[in-house]
């Protein structure tokens, strides 16, 4: 059996395998990512929908009517959320970047950012969905 | 001797009699053996312990009595070494320093118990990884005294609130435990790692170091201090306790504010 030189290390030995249990801290950061892409693509789109009133109003009217249905009001209920959740933990992120003590009451600071993001969040989702759903249940 | 992949005897023979009081439990083990697999392969073990064993003595169970091939690293086996950082159910721990009793289900329910190399690193065997690309980073943040101009004739005296500002970074036993948890050092492998960090922290911020600058310098890098994405999951890796992403973050503020 020869043994010269090292063993070949292949890349798939790098990472794989369960999933890490890490910290709050990490699920936060995770979620921080996801809403910050997903406010990106929104503003992506907004960007090109309120463009097209330079093209033409009308087109802009027509698209714009588009967005009027059950759907895509709950993707601006979710569209609150993510910015919402975005904004609380940034602020949060960065009292842990300036803040002497952020590190040490970072987990304190994330369930007062959830406690927050619930509490609008449920008005919220009342006031942006009141009239989809009288709709729909079949109001005036 | 010629250990093959077939090989189901321990390095020490028989199996020892079961203690009274021993459970059962399963190990569930991510192998990879870089002579016969392509990928990394889970093997499961039952076997008997004690609730007041530690997981190493479950590792040491299997390698001595059942499966001799098994490949690890453990040394000192009392949380001083840290040569037995591995990933336990998920996170990284010492197995010398987690207690069989904290991980039992609760009522008849059977135990699996989940061991994993840590990860970010190169594994070359089973649950031993290369350590060289951690003791790289280690090594290029200067965790040495680094003084100029003539030797004092006594020694370098030094306040208690000067020696208590570094203290928690001293417990450091580079373990990787901190470094293999980190998100985006799995990632970016350029990134120095909380525990080269950690290291350069002790020397930074003690009073009768003079290299705090060149450290600052070598930190401020794009693979820096300014990676770190607080997520603490190094503070809750550490087998030391020690306050890692406080000290990654302190780092940052002298950097910012040009205090040490």
């Amino acid at each position: 059996m020869t043994s010269a030189g090292a063993p070949e290390r292949s890349g798939t030995t790098r990472g794989g395998g369960t999933l890490y249990r890490g910290d709050l801290g990490m699920w936060s950061w995770v979620a921080h990512r996801i809403t910050g892409v997903l406010t990106f693509f929104f503003l992506f789109t907004h960007v090109l929908d309120t463009a097209l009133v330079r093209v033409s109003p009308n087109a802009y009217d027509a698209v714009i009517e588009t967005y009027k249905n059950p759907v895509v009001n709950l993707f601006e209920v979710g569209l609150v959320g993510a910015v919402l959740y975005h904004a609380l933990n940034g602020i949060r992120v960065m009292l842990v970047d300036f803040w002497e003590k952020g590190a040490k009451y970072q987990r304190v600071m994330l369930w007062t950012v959830l406690a927050v993001w619930v509490v609008v969040m449920i008005p919220g989702f009342y006031f942006m969905m009141e009239r989809t759903i009288s709709d729909l249940v079949g109001g005036h | 001797m010629t250990a093959t992949a077939e090989t189901t005897a321990g390095s020490r023979g028989s199996q020892p009699p079961v203690p009274d009081g021993a459970v059962t439990v399963t190990v569930k083990i991510r192998r990879f053996n870089p002579e016969f697999d392509d990928e990394p392969r889970w093997d499961s073990f039952d076997i008997p312990a004690l609730p007041s064993d530690r997981v190493l003595n479950l590792l040491h169970y299997i390698k001595w009595y059942v499966d001799g091939t098994l490949t690890f690293r453990r040394s000192c086996a009392h949380g001083i070494c840290g040569s037995d950082a591995m990933r336990i159910n998920g996170v990284n721990r010492l197995a010398c320093k987690v207690l069989l009793k904290d991980l039992l289900q609760t009522g008849d329910k059977q135990t699996t118990i989940t061991i994993e190399p840590i990860k970010g690193l190169p594994v070359n065997k089973d649950l031993l990884v290369d350590m060289e690309p951690f003791f790289e980073a280690f090594r290029a943040v200067k965790p040495y005294l680094v003084t100029y101009g003539n030797e004092p004739t006594r020694e370098r005296i030094q306040s208690v609130a000067d020696r208590e500002r570094f203290d928690d970074t001293t417990k450091c036993i580079l373990c990787a435990c901190c470094t293999t948890s980190c998100p985006v050092y799995w990632t970016e492998g350029s990134y120095f790692g909380p525990a080269a960090i950690v290291n350069a922290h002790r020397f930074i911020f003690d009073s009768r170091d003079e290299g705090a600058e060149e450290r600052l310098d070598i930190l401020n890098d794009i693979d820096g201090v300014w990676r770190c994405r607080t997520t603490f999951n190094c503070t809750d890796a550490c087998p030391r306790g020690i306050q890692v992403t406080k000290a990654i973050q302190e780092v940052k503020r002298a950097l910012l504010f040009k205090r040490v």
